[in-house]
């Protein structure tokens, strides 16, 4: 009920905080809780995939071949070109560069979105060849175990769906972030919000980074 | 606990003033309520929250327990009974007793005891409050549409296959709620890294804190492992993936442990806290400091890692294989050794203290007891051999109520008699309260002794219709929880009657150690009107007792 609402002088300063190394160090702390969370919340997935691939190695490592390497290692560099923008992003927003600090969120929701582009048009590849088995739509298995098959689409499509997202998810707060630049704001004392929202864009980046492998690239070529 | 530079300024000016400002005065508007971001009003929005909810799950019981009096079905049809027992169990779990101390005590007591304005992420913890509302609409909606029928456990296949209940809609609820405890349990640890007062160091922190971080870790750690799993199992009845169906290559004992990944450290989240308010109630009420405050401490922080190592104990009868059986038995024994340091520090903290059986000490004394056999009980139940026979019996269903409500429910209401002149600034009637503390205490064991003598003979869990043998034990069962059922009505009425007709409190009337006694009572929004500094240890009782006596002051 303490006044939080942003006047144009407004302190950098919340009520609740003496001063801003506490807040500063308050809000890392937070984020880094939360990413803690995050990967508990990814771990059950990659559990789940680990189990799963144990039981048949095969047939994962088959079906892994359908999955397009071209498309994921582009992926990939482009994922990690983002996490690259966002960290400049915050440098010029704690050294108050804000033409800089525009180009370089806007740089990281274009990558970002050119990533998840790229990935639904991969999934809209799959649901083509029939190896979409969500909902009941058609799948098509030539190999030994079609069930087992399945389960590594299953995987795939859980475990990309929830990365993609969290992409999603941070592209709607760096817009958030790209209109509060545009308007002046988060620059120098008011950078924190650039600096956490860049950890949690660098964690999905690190998450996509153990998907590559796992479902591209073991055993698979 | 610690001693201000000037604990008579806090003290001495508020006594007289009966209607100066404070948090439940600033705002009347359902606005100011609704849309605030100060804690203390924030845990009064959870209070009225887990209530009800607390009302709710009572009165699904109330029928359970109700149709338990005879050996046939004569009240309720299977059906029904599957759907009561389940809305209990999730609702007590999911939206009473996890919230309950953290969200209710913790939201108005972390602040002030780590001598802070308010929590790190105000705007989140009101978030928090929300996620929680909305989880829980997700879930009435449940109820209201047909029920859920899985059990509190939601096992797979049953949950994600065939059970043609509101499965989806109940687990997103829990779904959603999940995330309120999150976002508290993140709060609290950045609270308590991040904004203690100057000269509060960790090991000057009330046992509550520690408690509280302790639970705040498996919070944030455990939740969102349930959370995936509830999610696989929204898919598999949206999507029909297969991850937990045998048919499709799946395999359902992966649900139980994810499952139990996340659902046995949440025990802890209950239990953790009430040993916190005990830690705080017991040095209060006995005039000294806790016997081994280091040991209390920590050995909340080994419960909390420990408890992420033993989830497996559910599943030894589930087709685990024995060796992981066998480690997992082990790992639930090691459990054992904070619990019994807690029990034993408690205890022994009482030897030589000048003790008084006030309300809360006599939850605090309680919960010891009740404490003790629920956790021995689960030392039986944690041994491979004697799990095979009890497993899924009325035994399990004593020694986690033993654990719960003995445990969770005893430290909640201690806490609750404890601060309540904190938090609404008046004084409850002691008489009356004293009452219903006895009465929930015989109530209590009347309700859980003879289902562990009911689980021992054979008698299963989630069955309405037995032999008749069993009759006599389950007429005394569903006796005592009408005992139980008055305990727990006598402290909503004389705690509603006393917000209006109560004594109004002072500052400190129990003349307690800690920075939420050196404040007045209720608060004031900011909390303290000067950053305090803490210059002594935690629980000086016998310093801070010496001072009143020579100064007067005190009480």
């Amino acid at each position: 009920m303490i006044g939080e609402t942003p006047t144009p002088t407004v302190s950098a300063l919340a009520h609740q905080f003496d001063d801003l190394t506490q807040q500063n160090e308050a809000d890392d702390l937070g984020m880094w809780l939360f990413l803690s969370t995050e990967l508990m919340f990814f771990g059950g997935l990659f559990l789940a995939y680990t189990v799963y691939r144990r039981q048949d190695e095969a047939t994962f490592a088959a079906a892994s071949q359908e999955l397009d390497l071209f498309w994921g290692t582009l992926n990939t560099a482009i994922l990690l070109t983002s996490s690259l923008t966002v960290a400049l992003a915050t440098h010029a927003a704690e050294s108050r560069q804000r033409q800089q600090l525009i180009g370089l969120l806007t740089a990281t929701i274009g990558l970002g979105s050119l990533f998840v582009s790229i990935k639904f048009m991969e999934y809209h590849q799959k649901y083509v060849h029939g190896l979409m088995p969500l909902g009941g739509l058609p799948f098509h298995w030539d190999g030994p175990s079609p069930a087992h098959a399945a389960l590594f689409f299953d995987l795939y499509f859980l475990m990309t769906g929830v990365h993609a997202l969290h992409m999603l998810i941070g592209l709607v707060i760096l817009l958030v972030l790209l209109v509060k630049a545009i308007r002046g704001g988060l620059l120098g004392d008011h950078a924190a919000p650039v600096r956490v929202t860049g950890l949690y864009w660098h964690f999905v980046d690190v998450v996509w980074v153990f998907l590559f492998p796992m479902l591209y690239l073991i055993g698979a070529r | 606990m610690t001693i201000l530079v000037a604990p008579e300024s806090a003290a001495t000016p508020s006594q007289p003033r009966t209607q100066q400002r404070n948090y439940l005065t600033d705002g009347y508007s359902v606005r100011s309520w609704l849309l605030t971001t100060d804690h203390k009003r924030i845990a009064i929005l959870y209070l009225l929250s887990i209530t009800f909810f607390f009302l709710l799950g009572g009165a699904a019981v109330i029928v359970v327990r109700l149709d338990l009096m005879t050996p046939q079905a004569d009240l309720v049809q299977s059906e029904t009974y599957n759907k009561l027992f389940t809305a209990h169990g999730v609702i007590m779990v999911f939206f009473f007793l996890i919230p309950s101390i953290p969200a209710v005590l913790g939201n108005f007591l972390v602040p002030l005891m780590v001598g802070a304005r308010d929590l790190a992420f105000p705007r989140l913890n009101l978030l928090s409050w929300y996620v929680y509302m909305l989880g829980e609409l997700f879930t009435l909606y449940a109820l209201l549409a047909g029920g859920v029928d899985t059990g509190w456990t939601f096992y797979a296949p049953y949950s994600s296959t065939y059970s043609n209940t509101y499965v989806m809609a109940t687990a997103v609820g829990i779904f959603i709620t999940g995330f309120s405890s999150i976002l508290t349990g993140l709060n609290f640890i950045v609270t308590i890294h991040k904004m203690r007062a100057p000269g509060l160091t960790w090991f000057r922190l009330p046992l509550f804190i520690w408690a509280l971080y302790a639970t705040s870790i498996i919070m944030v750690l455990g939740t969102p492992v349930l959370a995936i799993t509830l999610l696989l199992v929204g898919m598999e009845r949206l999507l029909g993936i297969g991850i937990f169906d045998p048919r499709l290559g799946g395999d359902p004992i992966l649900f139980q442990h994810l499952f139990w990944f996340y659902s046995h450290p949440a025990v802890y989240i209950m239990i953790l806290p009430s040993m916190g308010v005990v830690s705080e109630i017991i040095p209060c009420y006995c005039r000294k400091r806790p016997f081994g405050y280091a040991f209390i401490g920590f050995s909340s922080v080994a419960i909390a890692v420990f408890s992420f190592l033993v989830w497996g104990h559910h599943l030894f009868v589930s087709g685990q294989s024995i060796y992981a059986g066998m480690v997992f038995s082990m790992l639930s024994y090691l459990v054992a050794i904070p619990s019994a340091v807690k029990v034993f520090n408690w205890t022994a903290s009482l030897h030589k203290g000048s003790i008084s059986f006030d309300t809360p000490m006599l939850y605090a004394l309680g919960f010891v007891g009740l404490f003790t056999m629920g956790g021995l009980t689960g030392l039986f139940v944690a041994a491979l051999a004697v799990d095979v026979h009890v497993h899924d019996t009325y035994f399990i269903v004593a020694h986690f109520h033993y654990i719960m409500v003995g445990g969770a429910v005893m430290g909640y209401l201690g806490g609750i008699h404890f601060w309540w002149p904190k938090m609404t600034g008046r004084i409850y009637p002691e008489g009356w309260a004293r009452l219903s503390a006895i009465l929930i205490f015989v109530g209590f064991n009347l309700t859980f002794f003879p289902q562990y003598i009911l689980g021992y003979l054979g008698m299963p869990r989630r069955y309405h219709v037995y032999p008749p043998e069993f009759q006599v034990l389950n007429v005394m069962s569903s006796a005592g929880a009408s005992i139980l059922g008055m305990g727990y009505f006598f402290p909503l009425t004389y705690l509603s009657w006393s917000l209006y007709f109560g004594k109004r409190a002072s500052p400190n009337p129990w003349r307690a150690t800690g920075l939420e006694w050196q404040t007045s009572s209720p608060p004031p929004t900011e909390n303290f009107s000067e950053t305090p500094v803490v210059l002594d240890e935690a629980y000086d009782y016998h310093r801070f007792d010496s001072l009143a006596a020579t100064e007067g002051g005190g009480k």
